[in-house]
């Protein structure tokens, strides 16, 4: 019988040093506290700023019989530490306070009543985001119903048709995932809107058409390059011109991943505020009708219900955001999952 | 012996007629894009030229706004240089911020934190890049702001003897400092998540190198981790940058337009170009518009200007990582 050798893990930690070193934090959290109680500081971050000094006061302590080398390094640890604790806590404190304050108004009503026959300032369990919720689902819609097909065919351009524009195409997607939302709005508003007329869904929904495509032209060009070359060839072989292999051989190979495109692009424009200003401003009941004049959407909601400014109407866009982010999220997770069909 | 040169056999590919009905069509939805971007700078700039053409430099260096009358008595003057230097100081804050505490973001997730950690942490990062900027706005607006108003108390009340950190009134709320923190962090997510990528590529033969030479992490990532994704956390941060360039609904809620030239940053006042389209949008007199339109056009060269820069830069250095 052969002896089985028990794994080691010579890098890792002690179990005692390892408790050791939670105690000591723990220790200087308590003292940080302490001094926020009695002192000038306050608040969280004056708590994190008294914590940090007494970190370093102990890690200069015990590092007094270390080499410069190791002295360095233990520096550098800490100071990596604590500059991506405040990279990190800004967004860690969005997710929190969106949960937190948007889980307030966020009742069956929210999402099927509109607001026609309610006031921002009436009781939560009145009125709702439901017309919002639907016009930016029908914007979107359109939008990615424009924007797909092309975003799909600058991916065929620069990996099958390989034309002599490829480069440059390549260069204004990605230029234009710059263009500022803003500028998109103001874009349509000076062609669409003035010559129909009106602000529409149709005009919104062209505005963030502008804002997709980069996302949706580059995420197919990226996935379009992972179809092998041996499948093209396969499919001139057997006697396919291109059009019909990238038709029946290149397109299905990768279909899951450009519906990944589609879904990334949907996430990336269902919170833009800025275009909508200009394209297809708000409203406070359903709109159906694509062409037939303001529509509300879900971000110019939270933005108008932010901009009124009472105790009710900043509950309502706490819970607009929530629906928002957990819609946005969602889109991510079904993106990952249908990209991840892809590889198996 | 006499033998010819070889001469390089000429190959003609001649495309069915299906196959060309194919690439024009895939070229014509390609080169769709390419009008795009160029049909968004000749509209703006047909609607904006009068503008420009009647206020000349003017227009990018005062500091009025005044919408004339329609009979012609009070003359139309518009002008954005506040709005600019506004940007550009919002914009610096956001990246002064920003960029270190994304490098040392990506540095801790690449080596430092625990298998788990990072896993949920990269995760959660990938959603933060999504979050829209209305969200960052409202956070700003009713989270953050009683941070920043404290943080910049605290300035002015230490370091007020600097022009920069002086202040008349004793209203910290609404001031492009507090902007710029809002702007760090919507900057922080996209910018970490390119470092980090660009930090994963270092090759692992040359950081374990660095270990067999007696070298302490510190040292790996001074000497081999920094210098390597040199180029490409540049190329990250001019994204970011040009996103705080653009930013919108952030900035519109967090700060009052004003037309007065301001270099006190924790003063509440200022307003960058964009949310200026943004506020007088709504209420604007046709020749008014016609100015937005001109703004818009001098923030659409702008951040293409950046953009450009940053997207070749990044190109150039994820080239550098493949070979």
């Amino acid at each position: 019988m052969s002896m089985q050798a028990t794994p080691t893990r010579p890098w890792e930690k002690e179990k005692t040093a390892r408790r050791n070193n939670g105690l000591t934090l723990l220790l200087g959290a308590l003292i940080a506290y302490v001094v926020v109680l009695f002192t000038g500081f306050a608040g969280p971050d004056g708590w994190a700023v008294v914590l940090f000094a007494l970190a370093a006061a102990f890690t200069l302590f015990r590092n007094r019989s270390l080499s410069t080398k190791e002295r360095k390094d233990s520096r550098a640890r800490l100071l990596i530490a604590a500059a991506s604790v405040i990279a990190f806590a800004p967004w860690i404190s969005i997710f929190v306070s969106v949960a937190f304050k948007g889980v307030k108004g966020l009742r069956p009503n929210f999402i099927v009543s509109d607001m026609r026959t309610t006031t921002p300032d009436d009781f939560l369990d009145m009125g709702g985001a439901a017309h919002a919720i639907v016009g930016s689902l029908l914007m979107v819609l359109i939008a990615t119903v424009i924007t797909l097909p092309l975003g799909i065919l600058s991916g065929l351009y620069i990996t099958e048709v390989r034309g002599r524009f490829s480069g440059v195409v390549r260069v204004v997607i990605q230029s234009m995932s710059g263009v500022p939302s803003i500028v998109a709005g103001l874009f349509i508003y000076t062609t669409f809107v003035d010559a129909t007329g009106t602000f529409s869904a149709l005009a919104g929904a062209l505005a963030l058409g502008i804002l997709m495509l980069p996302t949706v032209a580059r995420t197919s060009e990226e996935v379009l390059k992972l179809v092998p070359d041996d499948l093209r060839s396969a499919g001139y072989a057997l006697g396919a011109r291109q059009w019909r292999s990238t038709l029946i051989v290149v397109l299905p190979t990768v279909r899951s991943g450009l519906i990944t495109a589609g879904l990334l692009g949907v996430a990336r424009v269902i919170g833009e505020t800025a275009p909508l200003l200009a394209t297809a401003l708000s409203n406070t009941s359903f709109v159906f009708n694509p062409v037939s004049g303001p529509i509300g959407s879900l971000p110019m909601y939270i933005f108008g219900m932010l901009q009124i400014g009472t105790e009710n109407s900043i509950n309502r866009a706490w819970t607009g955001a929530l629906v928002l982010l957990i819609v946005v999220f969602g889109l991510f997770t079904l993106a990952r999952y249908v990209a991840g069909k892809d590889k198996r | 012996m006499n033998i010819a040169a070889p001469v390089k056999r000429e190959m003609h590919v001649v495309h069915s007629r299906g196959d060309k009905v194919f690439r024009g069509i895939v070229s014509a939805g390609a080169l769709t894009s390419l009008v795009l971007l160029g049909l968004i700078g000749v509209f703006l700039l047909a609607r904006g030229i009068e503008v420009f053409s009647t206020s000349g430099f003017k227009f990018l260096t005062g500091s009025n706004w005044v919408a004339g009358s329609e009979d012609g008595v009070i003359p139309n003057d518009f002008s954005i240089g506040p709005m600019i230097v506004v940007t550009a100081i919002v914009s610096l804050i956001a990246m002064l911020f920003a960029v270190p505490m994304s490098m040392a973001g990506a540095l801790y997730l690449e080596f430092y934190a625990p298998q788990k950690v990072r896993r949920v942490l990269i995760a959660l990062l990938d959603l933060a890049a999504a979050i829209p900027s209305l969200i960052f706005g409202l956070w700003g607006v009713q989270v953050f702001t009683s941070f920043g108003e404290r943080w910049a108390y605290f300035l002015s009340d230490r370091l007020g003897w600097f022009p920069l950190f002086n202040t008349i009134s004793d209203n910290f709320g609404r001031s492009p400092f507090v902007a710029g923190c809002v702007l760090a962090s919507l900057v922080v997510p996209i910018t970490t998540s390119v470092a980090r990528e660009v930090y994963s590529r270092t090759p692992r033969e040359l950081v374990d190198t660095c270990f067999a030479l007696g070298g302490t992490k510190w040292g790996a990532i001074r000497t081999v981790v920094i210098p390597f994704g040199k180029s490409g956390v540049v190329g990250g941060a001019m994204l970011g940058l040009g996103r705080a360039l653009g930013e919108t609904i952030a900035v519109y809620l967090l700060l009052n337009i004003n037309f007065r030239y301001t270099f006190k940053i924790l003063e509440s006042e200022g307003g960058n170009v964009a949310s200026l389209i943004a506020t007088k949008f709504g209420e604007a007199t046709p020749d008014e518009i016609k100015a937005l339109v001109a703004a818009g056009f001098v923030l659409f060269i702008l951040t293409l200007t950046v953009n450009m820069i940053a997207s070749s830069i990044v190109t150039r250095s994820t080239k550098g990582a493949a070979a």
